[in-house]
């Protein structure tokens, strides 16, 4: 018998720590190798943690919501054979024996190899390094349930007062209500009831924001916090455009999927961004690098359940309107039932948010760090519109525009947003010379 | 002679809901008539639960009699002769339990305040209602008014009570006691009844449409009495309809539509109850109805502002400690207190042998954990002779949370077990709460003790 231990492995992209998202396995069960141990979540993916090798599970480290460092032991198992480690149990969790610590230091980052050793020893280095979510009770607040879990008194002072006990947090065994929950409740303000008139709501829950809406708060802020943001916004004419897609869906060439308005877009920024290769970029603003990129690899801001994400479509220059447009729906779809693996995750150059019909008139979207530009159509509507002496009927969308004002001048933006205004105007210039 | 009431609240109907609702409007100082035809009391203790109650104990008890009279006799004790019963003396008995507390109820009423009419309600709209009395006709205009009428045994078309058909009421005042007797409808008033019977000896058959007997409870609850029923050679027709009556006894077709007469000399009808709805003038009141029954919402209103309804006529369950709970609540309500009905269980009981109790959810799911314990495995049941193979105590917790959702259980004498169920239950405890509550020992109650243990997966004595 041996002792193997399971490091978190470097799930790639530099990526050096994980959220713990689910455990599929406790101390005790046996597994075979393959058996998903956990999942793990990474900047946008959620990854299997699986066995390689069939043992027993003899300790498991972190909980559900717990940063890990690459390199950190996620899974003691018991094994037939050598194993890979001492046989003496590793200490509980932590430098000091307590609990999971908090990680003082960032871990080492683990860019490529597997499963680096540490470079330093540390006590306790073996151990997961964790950093605790933000400790709740680990209670299950029974916010919604139909029934209250409360006591008849609770129940009836409760009604009494007009307090919907579903929203009183129950520090109880398995969550009950107690009588002092109540009087706690109603000490916060959660009255509820104004005597006589009407209802005044107090209520609120307390959500643990953990998992994907991790990410994107800590994505945002990121964003928000380093990039200087430039908004621009101008308006565009796309009845052509507009006459284009509708013949083409109406008369679809073989093979060819219902376009939207977004396969053109892309085409068009395809067609733009080599006159203005610092918008299609990534600025490393660490190392006071930007990182053009000739491929065009655009994010697409896509709404799932869980939250936003953006899967990426790869090489976009390469891609026909066509592929573009099948591209687009497999990605949403892999995003939204969360099939979409980690490398279609990441990796865009300039990204595209779009609201469709909720589009409103003007957004100010929040660039894809480390990219530099993020470009927002909104709603199309029909508008009376001058041409020379007359007024006529034009279909016209907004584009709005965020740039990262480090790499971007104002003048240099809207230069660009002018160009995609001009190819999406004259639609045929989108095409002209290209086998698109 | 015509005089006209004006109380704040009228309540129609004596028993178990209109009595509480009176006597609690009494306590809490409201004007209050209640107006019942018969006796206070109503269905549940003059003619349903108390009576029969009554007749199963001593029926009970003339069986464990029956069974020392046997030659191998009864835990040791042997009685020479054959105990003979007298019937109509064992209902003097039942009777005189009946006085006892419907005089009480009286007494209770009074001392609430309570104006109570010896008399037959008519409404003639809402609010306006008269009431025949011995001393002439009294009209009453209220305020508020609970309608608690109640519900009465369904009768089957081909088979109108009277004569040799009874009803539960007739069967609890029986003088003389049937050789034979046939049971349709194996519910638990048919099954209490049926086994009573049985115990005094009569040679009991029991009609049933459905696959088996107490249909609204699972298997495992209702296997120890299909098992008695079974020892004690009680027929069993399942899955079997009562044609009609014949000279010799009751006509029944099989579910093999085999036709024939079950030898009755009396035949006991209870296909269940229904709300008691006609003769008293609720079409002229102008009321929602939901079914067969009064519409009402969780304060028990109706679609009519300030008329009430509790109890059997507003639909199932139709138990009288709902009724009763329904009730108080109302009255409390008109008194200007801010209530609703909302139970977390209500308990059900059946009182056969074994008795069966169920509180709460008895059909777990996949988010639930079960924890049983056998009565064979507990001091107190054997000692008492009640550790039946397949009585037991069932608790259901929620996976997540440990809370107890439901209790469920079948045993001699677990009826008394009812109130630590759905105490557990509407407390919101938890598995560990009831791991943690020290059960006296030697009693029925420890098994409830062991089914958290169980359901926790670290059980003692199984």
């Amino acid at each position: 018998m041996g002792r193997y231990l399971f490091r978190l492995p470097d799930v790639g992209e530099g990526v050096t720590e994980a959220e713990i998202v689910a455990w599929h396995v406790k101390p005790g069960d046996k597994i075979r190798e393959d058996d998903n141990l956990a999942d793990v979540m990474t900047d946008k993916a959620t990854v299997e943690m699986t066995s390689p090798v069939d043992g027993t599970v003899t300790a498991v480290h972190g909980d559900v919501g717990a940063m890990l460092a690459v390199g950190a032991v996620l899974v003691e198992l018991e094994v037939e054979g050598e194993g890979n480690a001492a046989s003496a149990p590793l200490p509980p969790a932590g430098g000091d024996g307590g609990g999971p610590d908090i990680v003082q230091a960032q871990p080492e980052p683990a860019p490529s190899k597997p499963s680096p050793s540490p470079s330093r020893k540390r006590e306790g280095d073996e151990v997961a390094s964790t950093r605790k979510s933000v400790a709740l009770p680990r209670v299950d607040i029974p916010i919604g349930r139909k029934e209250a879990f409360a006591a008849p008194a609770t129940r009836r002072r409760a009604h009494e007062l007009g307090i919907p006990l579903q929203f009183v947090p129950g520090t109880g065994p398995g969550g009950r209500i107690l009588p002092s929950d109540l009087d706690d409740f109603i000490a916060a303000g959660g009255m509820t009831r104004a005597p006589g008139g009407l209802a005044v709501r107090t209520g609120g829950e307390e959500i643990k924001i953990v998992g994907l809406r991790r990410r994107i708060a800590e994505k945002m802020q990121e964003a928000k916090r380093r990039i200087p943001h430039i908004a621009y916004v101008e308006e565009v004419d796309v009845t052509e455009l507009e006459a284009l897609r509708v013949a083409m869906n109406a008369k679809p060439a073989e093979g060819q999927p219902k376009l939207t308005l977004l396969p053109f877009l892309i085409r068009a920024l395809v067609r733009a961004l080599p006159d203005f290769p610092e918008v299609n970029a990534r600025f490393d603003d660490d190392a006071g690098v930007l990182h053009t990129s000739e491929g065009v690899h655009v994010g697409i801001a896509t709404q799932t359940p869980g939250g936003l994400m953006v899967p990426v479509v790869r090489h976009a220059e390469a891609m026909s309107l066509a592929e573009l447009a099948r591209e687009i729906t497999r990605l949403s779809v892999a995003a939204r039932d969360g099939s979409a693996k980690r490398e279609e995750l990441s990796g865009s150059t300039i990204t595209i948010t779009s609201l469709g019909p909720l589009g409103g008139i003007a957004t100010t979207p929040v660039i894809n760090h480390p990219e530099v530009a993020i470009i927002g159509p909104n709603k199309i509507v029909e508008k009376p519109v001058v041409q020379g002496p007359f007024v006529g009927v034009r279909k016209v969308m907004n584009i709005s525009s965020s740039f990262d004002h480090r790499i971007v001048d104002g003048y240099d933006a809207a230069l660009f947003i002018q160009e995609l205004k001009r190819l999406i105007e004259h639609p045929a210039l989108i095409f002209m010379g290209d086998g698109a | 002679m015509s005089k006209t009431l004006r109380p704040k609240v009228l309540v129609v109907g004596g028993g178990p809901g209109g009595y509480v609702a009176a006597i609690r409007a009494g306590q809490l100082g409201l004007e209050t008539v209640l107006v019942e035809a018969e006796r206070p009391g109503g269905t549940c203790l003059i003619k349903g639960c108390i009576p029969s109650k009554a007749i199963i104990h001593a029926a009970g008890l003339f069986e464990e009699m029956t069974r020392a009279s046997s030659v191998a006799g009864h835990l040791g004790i042997r009685l020479e002769t054959v105990p003979k019963l007298d019937l109509a003396a064992t209902m003097r008995w039942k009777d005189g339990v009946v006085d006892k507390l419907t005089g009480g109820v009286a007494g209770l009423l009074r001392r609430a305040h309570v104006t109570v009419l010896n008399g037959w309600a008519s409404f003639a709209d809402a609010k306006s209602c008269a009431v025949e009395t011995a001393d002439g006709t009294v009209k009453i205009e209220p305020e508020h008014v609970i309608l608690a009428t109640g519900s009465v045994p369904v009768e089957l078309p081909s088979m109108p009570f009277g004569g040799n058909i009874l009803s539960s009421t007739e069967a609890l005042s029986l003088t003389d006691l049937p050789r034979t007797l046939a049971v349709v409808g194996a519910g638990y008033i048919g099954l209490e009844l049926g086994i009573a019977f049985a115990k005094l000896g009569v040679r009991v058959a029991l009609v049933e449409v459905a696959e088996r007997i107490l249909p609204l409870y699972d298997e495992a609850l209702t296997r120890p009495v299909a098992d008695w029923l079974h020892k004690h050679d009680v027929e069993m027709h399942l899955q079997a309809k009562a044609l009609g009556t014949s000279a010799r006894g009751l006509d029944i077709e099989t579910a093999l539509s085999d036709r024939f007469t079950i030898p009755a000399e009396k035949i006991l009808v209870t296909v269940g109850r229904k709300p008691r709805t006609e003769g008293w003038g609720l079409e002229k009141m102008a009321i929602e109805m939901e079914g067969r029954f009064i519409k009402i919402d969780e304060r028990c209103a109706t679609s009519t502002t300030n008329v009430w309804a509790i109890g059997d006529v507003t639909g199932e369950p139709m138990l009288a400690h709902r009724a009763s709970a329904q009730g108080e609540m109302v009255a409390e309500i008109i008194a200007g207190k801010r209530r609703r009905f909302d139970p977390a269980a209500i308990p059900a009981i059946c009182f056969t042998e074994p008795e069966i109790v169920s509180v709460g959810l008895d059909a777990p799911g996949e988010e639930h954990v079960v924890g049983q314990f056998p009565f064979m495995a507990n001091g107190r049941a054997l000692s008492m002779d009640a550790g039946d193979v397949g009585t037991f105590v069932r608790t259901i917790a929620e996976k997540n949370s440990g809370r107890i959702v439901g209790i469920q259980g079948v045993g001699k004498h677990i009826s008394e077990l009812a109130g630590e169920f759905v105490t557990l239950v509407e407390m919101g405890a938890t598995l560990e709460d009831l791991a943690g509550i020290i059960h006296a020992h030697p009693t029925l109650g420890e098994a409830t003790h062991e089914s958290a243990l169980k359901a926790l997966g670290h059980a003692i004595h199984v």
